[in-house]
């Protein structure tokens, strides 16, 4: 029965301690200034239309590596973003969601992938 | 006075804190009774306040009445607390939590589900199958998390009284004060109160118990977006008395005699619960949460001769962080909790008291690809002083094939230990014997109870002729590897508690169809089939009291909200109950012998209410309108204290037809 206790304790201290050191990485990131930030914060204009757009362009932008979080809404065409800019740039955000069809300000997707998308999802091009 | 107030409440949240998930503090805005989600990866369904309003629905226990998922059982002759089942297994099987804390558990499993009024509750969410481990490993067939209505986003004043033929009086009174853009409070307060005596089966006992009930809430709500601080604070006082037995009955000449038969039970219980909340900045997919919960429960009380006092001292706390890997389509959720139980047990005197506790870590991996599938897998290990070390793991998901359709599995482990007197004491009111047959266990000398769940469940919404309706089914199994058997096959005189020996297995099948027939005219319907069956000392029987056949219709019809903001709405609710198996009397004389099966019967309620504006309104209805009553309710009530005496056998209405009104009144 001790031996199981000390397991069940061991398991616990593990657990605890993940939890800490995943904490430290993160917040050791914010204090030192030089480093780049690892939860850098952007909403950006992505031009698009209806839900299908939405899962299109969030895909592309999850397919980043170092993306964390994407949300677009249909309503005012903008992405919110928090990324890792260790691990990425907004650029890169930005060509991945240009690669799939879907203009952004400084990447526009090319009109051989416009063409390509479904009816609904041709937005008006700027 | 207002540093005064936050300095007590800084003190008292380093007494007892806490916590839940913070995104669902966001209000829903209600457009159905019944929610359900073809996103979720758990059967999770969320009932409305708006669902509540359609039935008498005075409390919790009650306020499952119109639902599909959850079954609610006529109260038993003596108490008249309704108890409910879900996949046809009673309460104790389900982790029953208040804002997430659990709370029907211990020596409130009885009557727990009657100390939460109707009018407290925001919203209630019923998940079908194993569940989160977030909150504990109890839950085997699903959890019911009740959320009550949250200081933030009340109006200032509300009020409910409520009357009913079987003179029952109820009165709700909210009070809300927003002190400043952070701070919200709300007192809450319900009183309630059956005064005269009914006897409609003139067997000469009362058909419901007389009773009073005060219960009072006092909720602090700390809401600050830009420091991403959030944090509730509960205190709550409950009084409950409840006398039944025979109508000349008088519990100061009577009471332990056998000059009538009678019984008292009285509880007091104080809650107090805290949680604070972290969301962490510029990363709002993390969080921190940190909840307590300390409670002391104590009934006191007698059923003729039989004495049963139980007290709980209960602590509760649950550390929770939340976060993602990568990114926000692989989440997590991990943290510890620790509670502690003490017990205060006495069953006609011979002291049962014990402690449990028990501390444990949880991991809950979710991932979901924002578009068809998801899955929640969960794992927790314990220590519990009485259970063991032991591992509970979980698994949800769900996939939508096509669209507007939705599939789900689910599997997963619990475990638990019964407080078989305090989830078993209807039986106390009756001249049964209780005997334990086991002697090594740790609880009671019984084992603890462990099962498996599996379920399926598949729905899908569609367009039927222009009407927007849907059609599902699920189906579940628990298989237990031990349970705490509740025997009371083996003789009417005996009720048994032994360790499983053999098989024991629940398989539930639900079947539903709902449409919107034309705007604002809903049908719900469900057929439920129950195969529940255990090995018991004398064979394998299903169980006791329970129909294996069940059909629920509801409809309900509202007119168009005039200029004036008046409303009429309309609802009718249709039960039906096949045959339910009996507890064995075939040993008793012709007189008090039930048939092995009950009849099989149906049950109409109807509630019309009357919107007068958006801040007035009267309702009223009627339960049990085709008059259905159960012939023979309290078993030898010619002989209360002879030997085949139990009130416990109830499998259908006592009472008959009850009307009842009401009224809403608000200040937005």
């Amino acid at each position: 029965m001790d031996t199981m206790k000390n397991v069940v304790l061991g398991m616990l201290l593990l657990f605890v301690t993940f939890s800490i050191q995943a904490q430290e990485t993160l917040d050791g990131a914010e204090l030192s200034e030089v480093k780049k930030n690892k939860n850098a914060k952007y909403d950006i204009e992505v031009n698009g239309n209806c839900e299908q757009c939405q899962k299109r362009i969030q895909n592309a932008a999850y397919s980043v590596k170092g993306v964390k979080s994407a949300v677009w809404h249909m309503d005012d065409h903008m992405l919110h973003l928090i990324i890792n800019e260790e691990k990425c740039s907004l650029l890169d955000v930005k060509k991945a969601v240009a690669s799939v069809g879907h203009d952004t300000d400084e990447v526009t997707a090319t009109d051989e992938i416009y063409e390509k998308l479904h009816g609904c999802c041709k937005y008006d091009r700027k | 006075m207002k540093k005064i107030k936050i300095a007590i409440m800084l003190l008292f949240s380093i007494v007892t804190f806490s916590q839940e998930k913070l995104e669902e503090v966001k209000v829903e805005k209600t457009k159905k009774g019944i929610q359900k989600s073809l996103k979720k990866t758990t059967n999770t369904q969320v009932v409305t306040s708006k669902e509540l309003l359609k039935a008498a629905c005075c409390n919790l226990a009650e306020s499952f009445e119109t639902n599909p998922s959850i079954d609610v059982n006529f109260s038993d002759a003596l108490t008249g607390t309704k108890q409910i089942r879900m996949l046809g297994l009673t309460s104790p099987y389900l982790m029953i939590t208040e804002e997430n804390i659990p709370s029907v558990r211990g020596a409130s499993q009885a009557y727990g589900l009657s100390f939460t009024p109707g009018t407290w509750i925001e919203s209630i969410q019923i998940t079908k199958g194993a569940g989160s481990v977030v909150n504990g490993y109890e839950s085997i067939t699903g959890q019911i998390n009740t959320e009550l209505l949250k200081p933030m986003n009340d109006i200032p004043f509300f009020l409910n009284a409520y009357g009913s033929n079987d003179s029952r009086y109820e009165l709700n009174t909210h009070f809300n004060r927003k002190i400043s853009d952070k701070w919200a409070t709300s007192l809450l307060i319900h009183g309630n109160t059956r005064v005269s005596k009914n006897d409609m089966n003139h067997d000469h006992f009362l058909d419901n118990p007389l009773g009073k009930q005060f219960n009072i809430n006092n909720r602090w709500q700390y809401s600050n977006p830009e420091s991403g601080w959030v944090s509730f604070f509960n205190v709550r006082l409950m009084k409950d008395e409840k006398q039944t037995g025979e109508v000349d009955f008088n519990p100061n000449r009577d009471k332990f005699t056998t000059n009538y038969w009678g019984s008292e039970i009285n509880t007091d219980r104080l809650d107090l619960a805290s949680k604070v909340g972290y969301v962490f900045k510029n990363r709002p997919f993390q969080s921190i949460g940190f909840q307590n919960a300390f409670s002391n429960h104590n009934q006191q009380s007698y059923f003729g001769l039989n004495q049963y006092d139980i007290k709980q001292q209960s602590y509760y706390s649950n550390l929770i962080f939340n976060s993602i890997i990568n990114n926000t389509m692989n989440k997590f959720t991990t943290g510890l909790n620790f509670t502690y139980d003490k017990y205060d047990e006495f069953v006609n005197l011979v002291d049962v008291s014990r402690i449990d506790n028990s501390v444990g870590a949880f991991f809950e991996y979710t991932y979901d690809d924002n578009d068809k599938f998801s899955y929640i897998l969960g794992a927790r290990l314990d220590y519990h002083n009485r259970l063991g070390a032991f591992f509970t793991p979980r698994l949800h998901m769900r996939y939508n094939p096509w669209d507007k359709a939705v599939m789900r599995f689910s599997a997963g482990r619990g475990k638990r230990a019964a407080n078989i007197y305090a989830e078993n004491q209807q039986l106390f009111g009756s001249s049964r014997n209780f005997s334990v047959l086991d002697t090594n266990g740790k609880i009671y000398d019984l084992d603890p109870e462990i099962a498996w769940n599996y379920g399926v469940s598949f729905s899908q919404n569609f367009m039927f002729f222009g009407k927007s309706a849907d059609i599902g089914f699920d189906f579940y199994r628990t298989d237990f590897q031990n349970q705490a058997i509740v025997d009371v096959m083996q003789s009417p005189q005996e009720v048994l508690f032994y360790n499983l020996r053999g098989k024991s297995y629940a398989n539930s099948l639900q079947l539903e169809f709902n449409i919107e027939i034309v705007k604002h005219f809903n049908l719900r319907t469900a057929y439920k089939y129950y195969d529940i069956a255990t090995d018991y000392l004398s064979g394998s029987f299903q169980r006791p009291l329970q129909a294996k056949h069940r059909f629920l219709g509801n409809i309900e019809y509202a007119t168009h909200i005039s200029d004036e903001g008046q409303q009429w709405r309309l609802d009718a609710t249709v039960n039906w109950l096949g045959q339910q198996q009996l507890p064995t009397t075939a040993s008793n004389p012709a007189i008090d012998r039930l048939p092995e099966f009950s009849s099989s019967f149906a049950t109409l309620n109807m509630q019309v209410t009357l919107q007068q504006s958006s801040t007035f309104e009267m309702y009223f209805g009627g339960e049990n309108i085709g008059n259905y009553r159960q012939d023979n309710p309290i078993l030898g009530a010619h002989n209360p204290f002879g030997a085949t005496f139990d009130s416990s056998i109830v499998y259908g209405p006592v009472f008959g037809q009850m009307y009842y009104a009401g009224l809403r009144f608000k200040i937005k």
